[in-house]
């Protein structure tokens, strides 16, 4: 009895030492959804998608926000769910239903937009960490939508300010057969018609389907790139739209012509990259590392980074009601370090994450946009995307 | 012949010792890329030296009485310990994965060391070389200082954007303070009445009253011509009477003279590019200035507030300690 009593004293004083604020902890319950859809196999099994895709980001998230917390006296809680398109309102649902203010998804535009419909009127602030579709940028803004995840126009806008440095003007614009595709594409004759390339040619390369992958595929490929690519415009630079990963792996080294490849492969625009060392980009790297045993994909960078979000929203206002977190990260003393040298916060009229975007090669850095040389009366990173005067929505 | 050396030798020894040492004192410049130490005389402001210092080598400080240099080797996961007499590398110190910046105890001992990967403040006895403690503090520590008694020890967290004021006796984290964004950089004045916390990302110094735990007043930076996101606080120092605060502002390639009874900034003194930390002269006439991206230091005179010689090298420099008198 004795030895229990000293017990509970001990477990008492360890808790007591605990630097937290015992009286009434805030409690900040997240959902992440993830909505499934069968995708064709990546042309390099490098690419297949882990289990946890996304996911492991929420953990690292949930994790930081819990050690910064545990020094306000708040606990972060992630539920995460996986959901058919057709299921995903009634899991969102359940999830607002057990308590949950924020909702992070990962999803396309047309579950952003019904999701985002669907929570309409209800206490919860969701955060887009995928869908990178201007339009919901530009014309179909909601209220209770944030977007984490760049946008095509920014993504096109950032390799477009690189190019010109480089006085890369002339592009072999070669286009893949998707909606998807079609409309990179766009953000990329955009991202020329403002920086000043010229497309001096557009290809299609059609999908014709069959199997993504054989053995020895190479061989044919070795023939096959080059001669649809040959007797094309003079052009500096190759750039493909392939966000359905049909071809554009293919083209580094198969061009006709001896020219770098930029867009889809060689030169990517990337919301993150796990070479990423820079601003204290490595202790996230091995943070993550650490919890998933695997490299950090975007799409972990960017639930992570919702969730960040709300971590900050939080800590700042010291309340985990949706609406005032809302207000106070979209208002002008928001600011967040994401590893990517510059702090970033939100453009009030559309609530796209203002962000630097990563160019990179398969293995690192090749450099950060926005280039230097391109100025703007508000914030640098204004020159990559929609700008206040470019987009038809005004929620600010 | 034999005889003839050694009388020489015994005559360079006499001599050396008789030689005034009022401000002969030594710069230990640490490069980040180049993985070495540089040495440079005080006096003549001439390299003298440079050693091979580990993987990576970042954060530097000298023992109070000048005769250890505890080098950072970031990429090594180790401390390393210079005899600073030979410049051989005594030993190790336990210091946790991925160590950029510590701070040693006023007394010389212990060392406190930020663990980047873990979350953790490592405190490390310098001469039994054992860890006595880890502290648990927020997301990605960084920046330590520690007050003038030797009572307090302040760590930054990058992303959890706090001051951790840690007491040195119990090892218990007594008060937390919020600063802005990426916290790099904690430096109290003599006296031990005010603390200065830079924020790279945030862009801000705090000044953090250090009894009650709370900002007092966020110092911010403007300079014609350079972009507002360049203008990154990251080496903070403080003169002895606390009236000149310098701050380090990284790609803006400026150090700002802050007085440190107004907190207003007072001057930009242009130095080499990516300014990143400071180092008084032990008379604090002089501030030496790491610069990373121009692989040079930068030496201002405190009194004229003037930049007035930039020394190469080597590659990426990135500490700088400077020996005692």
């Amino acid at each position: 009895m004795k030895h229990l009593l000293q017990y509970c004293l001990f477990v008492l004083s360890a808790v007591v030492a605990m630097p937290s604020y015992a009286a009434d902890p805030i409690s900040v319950k997240v959902g992440i959804l993830r909505v499934e859809r069968e995708r064709p196999l990546p042309l390099s099994r490098l690419d297949l998608p882990p289990d946890d895709l996304g996911f492991a980001g929420a953990t690292l998230g949930e994790n930081d926000n819990n050690t910064t917390g545990r020094f306000l006296g708040q606990v972060y809680e992630t539920i995460t769910e996986t959901a058919p398109p057709e299921e995903a309102a009634a899991a969102m649902d359940a999830m607002i239903d057990g308590g949950v203010g924020f909702i992070v998804m990962m999803g396309n535009a047309g579950d952003v937009i019904d999701l985002s419909d669907h929570a309409a009127g209800r206490d919860v602030l969701l955060l887009n960490a995928q869908a990178e579709d201007n339009m919901l940028r530009t014309d179909e803004c909601r209220a209770n939508l944030l977007h984490v995840a760049s946008s095509r126009a920014m993504m096109a806008d950032g390799l477009a300010q690189f190019l010109m440095w480089k006085r890369w003007r002339k592009w072999l614009l070669i286009v893949g057969s998707h909606p998807e595709d079609e409309a990179w594409a766009e953000a990329l004759r955009r991202a020329a018609s403002r920086f000043g390339g010229k497309i001096v040619e557009e290809r299609v390369f059609k999908d014709t389907g069959g199997a993504r992958r054989t053995d020895t595929g190479h061989v044919q490929v070795q023939k096959q790139i080059p001669v649809f690519t040959q007797r094309a415009k003079k052009h500096d630079v190759v750039i493909a739209a392939d966000e359905s990963d049909v071809f554009a792996g293919y083209l580094p080294y198969h061009t006709w012509d001896a020219r770098p490849v930029a867009g889809s492969a060689g030169l990517r625009p990337v919301g993150w990259h796990p070479g990423n060392e820079a601003w204290g980009a490595t202790q996230f790297q091995r943070r993550f590392e650490k919890i998933a045993n695997r490299r950090v994909r975007t799409l972990d960078f960017q639930v992570w980074l919702a969730l960040r979000v709300i971590g900050e929203g939080v800590t700042r206002t010291s309340s985990a009601d949706p609406k005032a977190v809302r207000d106070y990260v979209l208002g002008s003393d928001f600011e967040l370090g994401i590893f990517k040298g510059t702090k970033v916060n939100f453009r009030p009229w559309n609530q796209q994450l203002r962000s630097p975007v990563l160019l990179a090669n398969d293995r690192m850095i090749v450099s950060v946009s926005p280039q230097k040389e391109y100025l703007h009366q508000v914030s640098q990173l204004d020159t990559l995307g929609y700008d206040e005067p470019e987009s038809r929505c005004s929620l600010n | 012949m034999r005889a003839s050396v050694a009388v020489f030798t015994a005559l360079l020894t006499t001599l050396s010792c008789l030689a005034p040492a009022a401000h002969a004192f030594t710069i230990y410049v640490t490069n980040e890329r180049g993985n070495t130490v540089t040495i440079i005389d005080s006096e003549t402001l001439e390299v003298t030296g440079t050693i091979d210092a580990g993987a990576r080598p970042r954060g530097i400080t000298i023992s109070p009485d000048g005769s250890e240099l505890y080098v950072c080797a970031s990429d090594d996961d180790t401390v390393n310990v210079f005899d600073t007499k030979t410049m051989k590398r005594k030993h190790t110190l336990p210091s946790g994965p991925d160590p950029e910046l510590f701070v040693l105890h006023p007394s010389g001992n212990p060392l406190y060391i930020a663990n980047e990967d873990d979350n953790i403040v490592t405190v490390v006895d310098v001469k039994t070389r054992k860890v006595l403690a880890e502290i648990p503090v927020g997301v990605e520590p960084e920046g330590m200082g520690v007050s003038p008694d030797g009572k307090i020890v302040v760590n930054t967290s990058e992303t959890t954007n706090m001051a951790h004021f840690i007491n040195t006796e119990t090892f218990d984290i007594d008060t937390n303070v919020l600063v802005d964004q990426r916290p790099r950089f904690a430096q109290f004045t003599d006296d031990g009445k005010l603390l200065y916390v830079s924020a790279e990302i945030g862009g801000t110094v705090s000044v953090i009253d250090p009894t009650k735990g709370e900002i007092i007043k966020k110092i911010e930076f403007a300079v014609p011509g350079i972009l507002p996101e360049a203008l990154q606080p990251v080496g903070v120092r403080v003169t002895e009477d606390s009236k000149k605060v310098f701050v380090a502002l990284g790609p803006a390639n400026r150090v700002a003279l802050v007085n440190g009874e107004t907190f207003e900034v007072e001057k930009y003194l242009l130095v080499g590019q990516r300014v990143w930390q400071l180092a008084f002269s032990p008379d604090q006439k002089f501030l030496y200035t790491t610069n990373g991206n121009s692989n040079d230091i930068s030496v201002i005179d405190v009194e004229k507030e003037k930049v007035i010689k930039s020394i190469p090298v080597g590659e990426q420099p990135w500490g700088v300690a400077v020996s005692p008198e």
